[in-house]
């Protein structure tokens, strides 16, 4: 497989153009190509396509895409052998600096210059960012050797360095987790793994599989305070938290090392949708979209962890065809869907995308609960349907599959939706079954 | 020799993202029954994390004449648990040469565990 920064030709311009060549922006490309988009660009900054998958080098992708699991480069390839099946130009090392709301494109890029494209339509799939930090605040010191989690990763799975000899993760979601493992086998000490909440972030497998299998040790509901080190770090202050996650000082305790990495979440990369001036979703910081992940700007799409942060690359990829393909339509002159229910989130959700939904069509409702329920839980979409779950936590994205079938007959304009223990719901229904 | 040895292992699955329960009753270090998974491939795992504990090994290896320096690579099946560390060790030296191809073996029969290395990503000389 060739992968060039030089297109096979640029046109002025593309039914539809891609903005972010990972899985969203792959997939995206693909969907827009198979529904009828006679010329597709996708443009990445990175010299190859793939985006983070690169960096991914554990298993654990493809469940969903391929029926087997395989890691982040290898989908990545697989994919992108798919994107050049489907006759895609693909234009890489080059930076989109701007879109204007009526689709002309200005990109950067050593091979072609500044150059601007027009589009017919447009999908962004940026992806998201890792929050740094200066989103925490966490005092003390500014010495090297603070780094996320996934700038660690990059440095030692694509560029061949380690960061550090004795490293403490903060934040237990899963790029932490898979860092802690990750390092261990390169020979850095793995100190340990602190954790604001009382649950990790992170799924049980990375639990089991980064932590217990190298005897990591986990703290939970304990949290970094102080950073000490003039030009490294030398040593960090913990402490617990107590249930309104503030340290208890007085039972604060100091850890060696030379390496903090923060995994403590995820940002929408979202700032061209910002400069558009589209309606963006301040409980994602990504753009509202449709059911076909249409922006509030007409032609302008948003898929993947652009819009909201997803578990898996696969989920990522299935929502950026929805993207493409809707794209792909548009651009042959195929009409939207008639789309008049919007979506609220309702009782401990955190969020729910997309914002609106549509009778005409079947369609993927994704969402989080704010609080952990472990125990039945009672997933309700307004009044026209109910699920039952065995627990939902912030960590798993929940999704509901979303049809005529159960739209037909709804009049109104909007749905909640609803996560709450089981039992607190039959309360509230006095004794429903 | 005493009676029969029964006891029950718990296991949270690491055969996919779902983390499934998994209760694995063992008598003598036979396994008798697995409970709580909700795949096929569930109830293997339990039987061989009681038996003899594998994982999927990745990391990287030296690429020479690539843009990137590493090349990302998995063991071919799984290893065992005890010496993940060990084979990775093994693979720190290990340089190949751009070209590479993925699913290319990197190394055979690694720190005689019996499993092959292979690449996870093609990479062409850079230039």
């Amino acid at each position: 497989m060739t992968i060039s920064s030089e297109p096979r030709h640029l046109d002025a311009r593309y039914d539809v153009l891609v903005v972010g060549a990972g899985p969203a922006g792959m997939a995206a490309a693909i969907g827009a190509r198979e529904m009828g988009a006679s010329s597709v660009l996708l443009v990445d900054r990175e010299p190859d396509p793939g985006g983070i998958l690169l960096q991914c080098i554990h298993s654990g992708f493809g469940l969903h895409a391929f029926r087997e699991e395989i890691t982040g480069p290898e989908y990545a390839e697989r994919f992108f052998e798919q994107v050049l099946d489907h006759e895609v130009d693909v234009l890489t090392d080059a930076f989109v600096m701007d879109v204007t709301t009526d689709r002309r494109v200005k990109l950067m890029s050593p091979s072609v210059g500044v150059t601007t494209v027009d589009a017919g339509a447009v999908v962004l799939a940026m992806g998201a960012r890792e929050r740094t930090r200066g989103a925490i605040h966490i005092p003390g010191d500014r010495p090297s050797g603070v780094m996320t989690a996934g700038l660690a990763q990059k440095m030692v799975n694509l560029e061949g360095y380690l960061p550090g000899r004795r490293a403490v993760i903060l934040g237990s979601g899963d790029i932490g987790l898979i860092m802690a493992r990750r390092l261990t086998l390169e020979g850095v000490e793995v100190v340990g793994v602190f954790e604001l909440l009382a649950h990790p972030s992170g799924l049980g497998r990375n639990i089991v599989q980064c932590l217990e299998d190298f005897d990591i040790p986990l703290h939970l509901s304990t949290t970094v305070v102080g950073i000490h080190g003039r030009d490294r770090l030398e040593r960090l202050t913990v402490a617990p938290v107590d249930d309104e996650r503030q340290p208890l000082m007085d039972r604060a305790w100091d850890v060696d090392c030379d390496t903090l990495l923060l995994s403590i979440g995820l940002i929408p990369d979202a700032e061209l949708a910002r400069d558009l001036g589209m309606r963006m979703d301040p409980l994602t910081g990504g753009p509202m979209v449709s059911s076909t992940m249409e922006t509030s700007l007409p032609g302008v799409f948003a898929a993947g962890n652009v819009v909201h942060v997803n578990d898996l690359a696969d989920w990522v990829s299935q929502e950026a065809r929805v993207a493409g393909e809707a794209a792909g339509a548009l651009s042959t002159g195929r009409m939207r869907p008639l789309e008049d229910i919007r979506l609220l989130p309702g009782d401990n959700v955190g969020y729910v995308v997309p914002h609106t939904i549509s009778s005409d069509h079947n369609q993927t409702v994704s969402f989080r609960v704010r609080e952990p329920i472990y125990g039945d839980t009672q997933l309700r979409l307004g009044q026209v349907h109910r699920r039952k779950l065995k627990a939902a936590v912030p960590a798993e994205m929940i999704t509901l599959k979303v049809g005529p079938h159960l739209l037909e007959g709804f009049t109104g304009d909007a749905l909640r939706v609803d996560a709450v223990p089981f039992d607190a719901d039959r309360d509230a229904k006095g004794g429903e079954r | 020799m005493a009676g029969a040895q029964a006891e029950t292992a718990v296991y949270l699955c690491t055969g996919c993202p779902l983390g499934c329960r998994l209760e694995v009753d063992a008598v003598d270090g036979d396994v008798i029954e697995v409970r709580g998974h909700t795949c096929k491939r569930g109830e293997r795992y339990g039987r061989q994390e009681y038996l003899d504990p594998r994982r999927p090994l990745s990391t990287t290896v030296w690429v020479r004449g690539a843009q990137v320096a590493r090349l990302p690579v998995r063991s071919a099946e799984a290893v065992p648990r005890d010496r993940l560390v060990e084979v990775a060790e093994a693979l720190r030296g290990v340089c190949v040469e751009a070209p590479v191809q993925r699913g290319q073996v990197v190394l055979s029969d690694v720190a005689g565990t019996g499993v092959d290395i292979v690449a996870t990503r093609s990479l062409q000389p850079a230039g």
